[in-house]
C-alpha cells in the first residue's frame, strides 16, 4: 500500500481529503503508481503529466524521505520506507518564486 | 419573473451571479474551483442550464468542467486536446519554426441547438469540437492546416484562438479569431477556413499593414437579426463588415482611443454597439484614468462616452476581450468585468452602471445568460 499527498488543488478536483492509500500492481515506482492514481482518479489524467507523451508537468515535484525524485527515471524503484507506506510519496506543485 | 445569471471567470475561480428582473439585488456563488485560472464559462443556448468552464493552471494543466443544473453542481469532463494528424510548427519569436503544443482552452461556445456539441478555442491557435458533451474533443484541422498556419506567430500575450462567433441564420457558418494571427470564417460548420482580413491595416504591427496574415483581432461581435454586419475590436481600430467579414471599414470615429478589447452588441438594436477604450497596447488603462464605456446607435462613427457610475478618477484597471456580455432583457442590461476585480452592471444599455461586485480577482470572461 502506497500513501500519496496531493496538493490541495488536485485534492478538491479529485474530492478526496488527507492521503490518498492506492495498492500498487507490481514494481511500486512514480510511474506505476500515477497509473494507479489515474485509475481511480481520472479526473487527475492530464494534470500530472502530459496525456500523450508521459512526462511530468514542468511544475510538478515528486519528493520523498527527503528526496526530490522529479528527475529520477520514473520507473526507478520507489524507496523502501514509501514501499513500506512508512513515508508518503509527496506529490507538490513547484514553488512560484517571487 | 425572468432571471439574468452572469457566469463571471476570474483569475481565481468562477462565481455565478444571479438576479432577478430588476437587476437590483445579486446572489452571489462561488468561487468555484477556487484558485485555478477561468478563462470563459459559457452557457449553452438550447439548455442555459448546461454550463461548461474552462480551468486551467500552469501547474496543473487544463481540466474542463459541465454542469447540468445551472452551475450548482460540476463534474469534469474530458481535457484532452491532440492536435489532428502531424502536430506541425508556426513560426515562432526567432523566426524558426516551433511545434504547436496545447496550453489552455480560451473560449467555450456551445453549439445553438445540440447542448452536447460545443466548440473551444485553444492556445496555441487551433479550433476543437466535443459532441459528446465535452467527453472527447477532435480538432478541425482545417483551419491550421489552411495553407498560412505555419505563417502564425505567437504575440506577447500567446497564440490564443479567443473568438468564436456562431452565425445563428447561416447555419454553419463560424467565426473565429486569434491573437497576432488574425480572422477567419468557415461555412462549412469549421472543415475549411479563409481568413477575412481585407481592410484591415496594422501599420504599427505589421511589416506589411495589409497582410492576410498576422493583424491581433481582439474581439469579433454580430446581432443576430443582421449577422451579415459584423463588428470588430482589433489591436488597434474599431472596424465593421456589412458583408461577412468579405471586408472592413474603419469605424473608430471620434473614440479618445481606438485600442481596446471587448466589442458587443445591444440585444434589440443591431446598430448599438459598445467598447471600452484603452490608452494604447503599452498601457492597458483607460485614457485619462477615466473609465468610460463607448456607445455608438449608429453602427460605428459616432461614439458616445457612458460615464454615470463609473469612476472617473485614478482608475488604471481594464477589460479584457470575453469580459462585457449584454442581456436579453427589454431595456438590455451590460456588464463588464474589470482586472481590479470589479463587475459593472448597467439595466438601461448603458446610461448608468453600478457595481454589483467590487473585490473580486481580475475578471477575465463575463457571460450574462437571460432565463424566463
Amino acid at each position: 500500500m502506497i500513501r500519496i499527498v496531493l496538493p490541495l488543488h488536485l485534492r478538491h478536483l479529485a474530492r478526496v481529503e488527507g492521503e490518498v492509500r492506492l495498492d500498487v500492481q507490481g514494481p511500486a515506482t512514480v510511474s506505476s503508481v500515477l497509473d494507479a492514481l489515474e485509475g481511480r482518479f481520472p479526473v487527475l489524467r492530464g494534470t500530472l503529466r502530459d496525456h500523450a507523451s508521459r512526462k511530468r508537468r514542468p511544475f510538478i515535484r515528486f519528493f520523498a524521505c527527503e528526496q526530490d525524485l522529479s528527475h529520477d527515471p520514473s520507473d526507478a524503484p520507489l524507496p523502501d520506507a514509501v514501499l513500506r507506506g512508512d513515508d508518503p510519496l509527496l506529490i507538490v506543485g513547484a514553488m512560484a518564486g517571487g | 419573473m425572468s432571471v439574468v445569471r452572469l457566469l463571471v471567470g476570474t483569475r481565481k475561480g468562477a462565481f455565478i451571479l444571479t438576479s432577478d428582473g430588476d437587476r437590483k439585488q445579486w446572489d452571489i456563488s462561488g468561487p468555484h474551483f477556487a484558485g485555478w485560472e477561468i478563462y470563459h464559462l459559457k452557457g449553452s443556448p438550447a439548455d442555459p442550464d448546461r454550463l461548461y468552464a474552462s480551468q486551467t493552471s500552469g501547474w496543473f494543466g487544463q481540466v474542463i468542467q459541465r454542469s447540468n443544473d445551472g452551475g450548482k453542481t460540476w463534474e469534469a469532463v474530458g481535457n484532452q486536446f491532440a492536435y489532428d494528424g502531424a502536430t506541425g510548427t508556426h513560426q515562432w519569436y526567432d523566426g524558426t519554426q516551433h511545434p504547436w503544443e496545447f496550453k489552455r482552452v480560451w473560449h467555450l461556445e456551445p453549439s445553438l441547438d445540440d447542448p452536447d456539441t460545443v466548440y473551444a478555442g485553444v492556445e496555441d491557435a487551433a479550433i476543437f469540437r466535443t459532441r459528446d458533451g465535452g467527453r472527447t474533443w477532435q480538432e478541425l484541422p482545417g483551419l491550421r492546416n489552411h495553407g498560412k498556419g505555419h505563417l502564425w506567430q505567437p504575440g506577447a500575450g500567446g497564440m490564443g484562438l479567443h473568438t468564436i462567433v456562431l452565425d445563428p441564420v447561416h447555419r454553419g457558418r463560424l467565426y473565429i479569431a486569434i491573437s497576432a494571427a488574425g480572422a477567419f470564417r468557415s461555412d462549412d460548420a469549421g472543415q475549411t477556413w479563409r481568413p477575412i482580413t481585407r481592410g484591415l491595416k496594422s501599420p504599427y504591427e505589421l511589416p506589411d499593414p495589409d497582410a492576410e496574415v498576422g493583424h491581433c483581432v481582439h474581439r469579433i461581435a454580430l446581432h443576430p437579426s443582421r449577422p451579415d454586419t459584423l463588428f470588430m475590436q482589433k489591436h488597434w481600430d474599431v472596424m465593421r463588415s456589412d458583408d461577412g467579414g468579405g471586408s472592413w471599414r474603419e469605424v473608430s470615429g471620434n473614440l479618445p482611443s481606438d485600442f481596446g478589447f471587448p466589442i458587443v452588441v445591444h440585444a434589440h438594436e443591431p446598430e448599438t454597439v459598445y467598447v471600452v477604450p484603452i490608452l494604447s497596447d503599452s498601457m492597458h488603462y483607460p485614457p485619462d484614468g477615466r473609465l468610460r464605456v463607448y456607445r455608438s446607435r449608429t453602427g460605428g462613427n459616432e461614439w458616445e462616452a457612458l460615464t454615470q457610475g463609473l469612476p472617473q478618477a485614478n482608475c488604471y484597471v481594464n477589460v479584457l476581450r470575453g469580459a462585457m456580455s449584454v442581456d436579453s432583457l427589454p431595456s438590455c442590461g451590460v456588464y463588464f468585468g474589470t482586472t481590479g476585480g470589479q463587475v459593472y452592471g448597467s439595466v438601461d444599455s448603458g446610461d448608468n452602471w453600478t457595481a454589483i461586485v467590487r473585490d473580486f480577482p481580475a475578471v477575465l470572461s463575463v457571460e450574462a445568460q437571460t432565463l424566463p
